[in-house]
Order: C-alpha cells, then sequence, then structure tokens
C-alpha cells in the first residue's frame, strides 16, 4: 500500500510533553502553572511554507450538573428555570497561537470542541436554542471567573514553525481526576494533526487525601473526631486564658 | 498563608480565615451571642461553598461554647432540666433540618429560603434590639431609669397542657414549650450553621419567662449539645465538614472571645446593645439586598 504510506508520511507528527504528569494537592496547594510543550516533526525534515498555527487544549473530567436560572418573582430573586447537563467540563483551558476564529473555520472548531463557545454540555430534554445559549453563557461565564474555564489567544510560542509552548494555569478549586492534553497543528483553518496522548493526573495526598477518605467512606468517625476536636480546642483555649 | 482546604475544596488565606473568627469571636466575647449568624454569610462573601460554610461554622460554635458553659455550671447558671428539654428538641430539629435541606436542595430553592430566613431572623431580632437599645440609651441621657419589665411568661405558654416543675427556671410550665423553641433553633443550626443564641435568649426571657441568671448559661449548653448533633448529622449526611476550616475558625474566635469579654468589661452596655443591633440590621440589609434588588450570582452550578 504505497499510497497510504506515502500519505501518512506527509502529515507532520506531534511529539507533545508537559512540565508535570502528576499533581498533587496537599495543604500548600494554591493552584498550578502547567507548561505543555513539544515539537513538530515534518515528513523529510522539510519546513512547510507559509504559517502554522498550534493551539492546546487541557480538559478536566466531566461531570453532570444543573444550571439554575434567577429570576424575580413578585419581588425576589428565587431559582426559576434549570437545564441538566450530562456532561460538562469540570476544568477547560485553551491557548492559542493566534485567537481562533482567525486560524481555523467554524465548522472544525466545533467538529474538535474548539473554544468556550463550542464545549459540549449534552443538556437533557428538549430545550430551545436560545434558552441553552443563555445557560451555557452563565455556565461559562462563572466558571471563567473561578479560574476553571479560560481561553488564551496569542498564548502559544512557536519557535521556527518547529517548537511550542503554552503556560495553562490551574486554580485551586480544580478537582480531583485525570486531565487530558490535546495538542492541535492547524494549518489553512483546518487541522493537519491532533495528538491527545498525554494525560496530567490531579489527585489529592496524605492529610488532604486522609481528610477526603475519612469524610466521604468512614463518616460517623469522621464526625466524631470533628466534635472532639472542636471541644478539646475549646476547652483548652478556655484553660489558657484563665490562667492569663 | 495559605492553605489548602480538603472538603471546601479551595485554598485559602488562613490569617483571612483566623482574623474572621477573632472579629467574630471578639462580638461573642463582647455579647454572648455565638456569632455563628456572622460567620456562616462571612465565610460565604469569602467564597466557601454555603453547605461547607454552614456545616464548618457550626462545629466551631461547638468548640466556641465549650468554656462558657463550663463557666456558667460553675456559678450554678445551668437550669440542667430546661436544658435537657431545649437539647432534646434540638436534636430533633436537626434531623427535620437536615431533610428540608434535602428537599429544598431538590427542589432548587435552598439558598433562597437561607437568604429569607436569615433577613427575617436578623432583621426581627437587629430592629427589637436597636428599639430597646435606643430607649434604653435615650434614658440614661435623660437621667431617668428604664422601668423593669415585668417577668412573665406569655399566655400561648401558659396555654400549653402537662406542666414540668423547672426549679432554677423558676417556672412551672409545659415541656412543650422549650421543646419547640429548641426545635425552632436546631432548624437553625442545620440550615445556617448558627448557634440560635440570639434567638433563644430573648425567646427564653419574653416567651419563657425564664429567671435571667439561668438564661445565658442554659442557652449555651442547647448550643454545645445542638451544634455537636448538627456536625454529626452534616458529617453523615451532606459529607461538607471541613475540619481544617473549623480548627482555625476556632483559633481565632477563642482568642477573639478572650479580648472581646475583656473590652466589653470598659464599655457601656446600652451602647454595646445598640452597636450589636447596628452590626445585625447591616447583615440582614445585606442579604435583604440580595433577594429584592439583584443577587450577587444570576446562574448558579449544582453538581449531581
Amino acid at each position: 500500500m504505497p499510497s497510504q504510506a506515502f500519505a501518512q508520511s506527509a502529515v507532520p507528527k506531534l511529539v507533545p510533553d508537559v512540565s508535570q504528569r502528576d499533581i498533587n494537592i496537599q495543604s500548600r496547594f494554591t493552584g498550578a502553572e502547567l507548561l505543555l510543550f513539544g515539537a513538530i516533526i515534518y515528513p523529510r525534515g522539510v519546513v512547510p511554507e507559509g504559517q502554522i498555527d498550534v493551539a492546546v487544549v487541557l480538559r478536566g473530567p466531566t461531570r453532570p450538573l444543573i444550571v439554575r436560572e434567577k429570576r424575580q418573582v413578585a419581588g425576589i430573586w428565587v431559582n426559576a428555570e434549570s437545564i441538566d447537563f450530562r456532561s460538562a467540563p469540570t476544568y477547560y483551558a485553551i491557548a492559542s497561537s493566534r485567537p481562533l476564529d482567525k486560524i481555523i473555520d467554524a465548522r472544525t472548531a466545533a467538529i474538535y470542541e474548539l473554544g468556550l463557545k463550542r464545549l459540549q454540555l449534552s443538556p437533557t430534554g428538549e430545550i430551545d436554542a436560545k434558552e441553552l445559549r443563555r445557560f451555557r453563557t452563565g455556565l461559562v461565564d462563572l466558571n471563567q471567573r473561578d479560574g476553571l474555564y479560560l481561553e488564551a489567544p496569542n498564548s502559544v510560542n512557536v519557535t521556527d514553525q518547529v517548537l511550542y509552548r503554552a503556560r495553562l494555569a490551574i486554580p485551586s478549586s480544580v478537582p480531583e481526576g485525570r486531565y487530558v492534553a490535546e495538542t492541535l497543528l492547524i494549518r489553512d483553518g483546518r487541522v493537519i494533526v491532533a495528538d491527545d496522548g498525554v494525560t496530567v493526573t490531579i489527585s489529592k495526598t496524605g492529610f488532604e487525601r486522609l481528610i477526603t477518605i475519612l469524610s466521604q467512606q468512614y463518616s460517623l468517625l469522621y464526625g466524631t473526631l470533628a466534635v472532639v476536636i472542636s471541644l478539646l480546642l475549646g476547652w483548652m483555649a478556655g484553660l489558657a486564658f484563665a490562667r492569663l | 498563608m495559605d492553605i489548602y482546604l480538603p472538603i471546601a475544596g479551595l485554598s485559602v488565606n488562613i490569617l483571612v480565615i483566623i482574623l474572621l473568627g477573632g472579629a467574630v469571636g471578639m462580638l461573642s466575647g463582647m455579647f454572648g451571642v455565638g456569632g455563628g449568624f456572622l460567620t456562616t454569610p462571612l465565610l460565604i462573601f469569602y467564597g466557601i461553598p454555603p453547605m461547607v460554610a454552614a456545616a464548618s461554622a457550626s462545629t466551631q460554635v461547638t468548640g466556641a461554647s465549650v468554656s462558657g458553659v463550663f463557666a456558667h455550671m460553675k456559678r450554678g447558671g445551668v437550669d440542667f432540666r430546661m436544658g435537657g428539654v431545649l437539647v432534646a428538641g434540638g436534636l430533633l430539629g436537626t434531623l427535620f433540618g437536615a431533610l428540608l435541606f434535602r428537599v429544598l436542595e431538590a427542589w432548587g430553592q435552598i439558598d433562597t429560603v437561607i437568604n429569607i430566613l436569615y433577613v427575617v431572623m436578623l432583621g426581627g431580632i437587629g430592629g427589637v434590639m436597636a428599639r430597646e437599645s435606643i430607649t434604653a440609651v435615650m434614658a440614661k441621657r435623660a437621667g431617668s431609669p428604664v422601668p423593669a419589665s415585668k417577668r412573665r411568661h406569655h399566655p400561648l405558654v401558659a396555654n400549653l397542657p402537662w406542666r414540668w416543675r423547672f426549679y432554677r427556671s423558676g417556672l412551672y410550665i409545659s415541656p412543650l414549650a422549650p421543646l419547640i423553641l429548641g426545635f425552632i433553633t436546631g432548624i437553625m443550626t442545620m440550615l445556617l450553621g448558627v448557634g440560635g443564641g440570639f434567638i433563644m435568649v430573648p425567646a427564653m426571657l419574653y416567651i419563657l419567662g425564664m429567671s435571667a441568671n439561668v438564661v445565658v448559661g442554659t442557652s449555651l449548653f442547647q448550643i454545645l449539645f445542638v451544634t455537636m448533633g448538627s456536625t454529626m448529622v452534616h458529617s453523615l449526611t451532606t459529607k461538607a465538614v471541613d475540619i481544617v476550616l473549623a480548627v482555625f475558625l476556632l483559633i481565632g474566635s477563642v482568642t477573639g472571645a478572650q479580648i472581646g469579654a475583656r473590652l466589653a468589661q470598659r464599655m457601656q452596655p446600652e451602647y454595646l446593645r445598640l452597636f450589636l443591633a447596628a452590626i445585625v440590621l447591616l447583615v440582614a440589609i445585606r442579604m435583604a439586598l440580595g433577594l429584592g434588588w439583584r443577587p450577587d450570582e444570576i446562574y448558579t452550578v449544582q453538581l449531581l
């Protein structure tokens, strides 16, 4: 099959990596900064002419969630309408070498789920498009302000069309789980090659892990512990101050 | 200095938490109220998830009330019979509160209900306190003492059946009255993370008509056991108690309480009460703005 071999060799290859494969959440964790970098290997080592662009995406685990919208009913703001989303990403960050709208056509961007406007949230039930857009904007805005969703155009550095690197910030409120980093090589509005082989695991360790496990699986023990610690601390403080 | 809160799931500046606990503790030392009604909203403004804030605040109140209970016990300021009835009602209230929590959460109105509860409760108590302390301040300025109101229990309480004798409180009333009072504060403790002293103390004085020298001790006694109960119920149902958060709040509040108690001795009680009324009303107004004018967030997310 010479033709296929030829076709494959004509496609550049991506060699992506990240600065940290495991991020540990311990007591001094205030978030992390992840460096996503790598090289583009062109067939026969020839760097093609014309502009190439690179986008990197980091996606956290997806979760089902409800988004609620407040509305004024009889003078009071209450939760009125809500939409259930079956699988919204808990974290989504995209960095690109130029603004996404300038480097990729809308269809391709939608297929590869590039950009906060195009997140696949899988709403359940029949919802009209306008309403869905409103809720999506609400969710994205909320998560953007919390640093859980971010879009960073012009923040992938490409050197000599061969090396690329980008920094993505992870806030301290990220959920634990497996994060997938995807790198996309873009040219003439289309994705030439994409690689999502790099994963980053974020997990609590040590004391933080112990507390989480205790509270989740040994709730009775955890509750008793919380009460006893609180009682002891309050009692000891009382004794200490009584002597002053 | 930042520290990661394992249950809240985010990192916070530990000095802010200790100072917050300290400020609330100072108020509690000055006025003898638990201060939970300030801790929970302040934690939420700071970005702690509401459920974690309420659960951990109630754990903190346990520690903040221990030494007070001991002190009042020593000087005979606790009516154990009355306290026992209040605790029983309170524990039933926390269980009912947990149920209510689930129902309201499924319905999606938990935050609205909590806000309304705060506004009604703090607005009411703050209003009454403000009126009373303004009268007291005016009377003091005019030089005429305020006539002491006669201690009597409310006619509704007198009509309840099945009376018990509460010697230390100087009462012969139905245990149903304190049971209901305990029940209501128990619900508050579960939903809002407050001890409920600022409801219980006036209710004990003006509705039950208890003798003033056992009111604070007995209310602290109830708060101690009911917040222990609500920590347990939260641990078993919502799993929202953050032990790290509670410990740092406690470190701040026990220190603040001592400073507050010493400050209080140098100040005139009328002005002190007026000051507390102003704080309570401010929190109520802040909450009311969120309900009637514009909420902090139009969209909220609940993970399933």
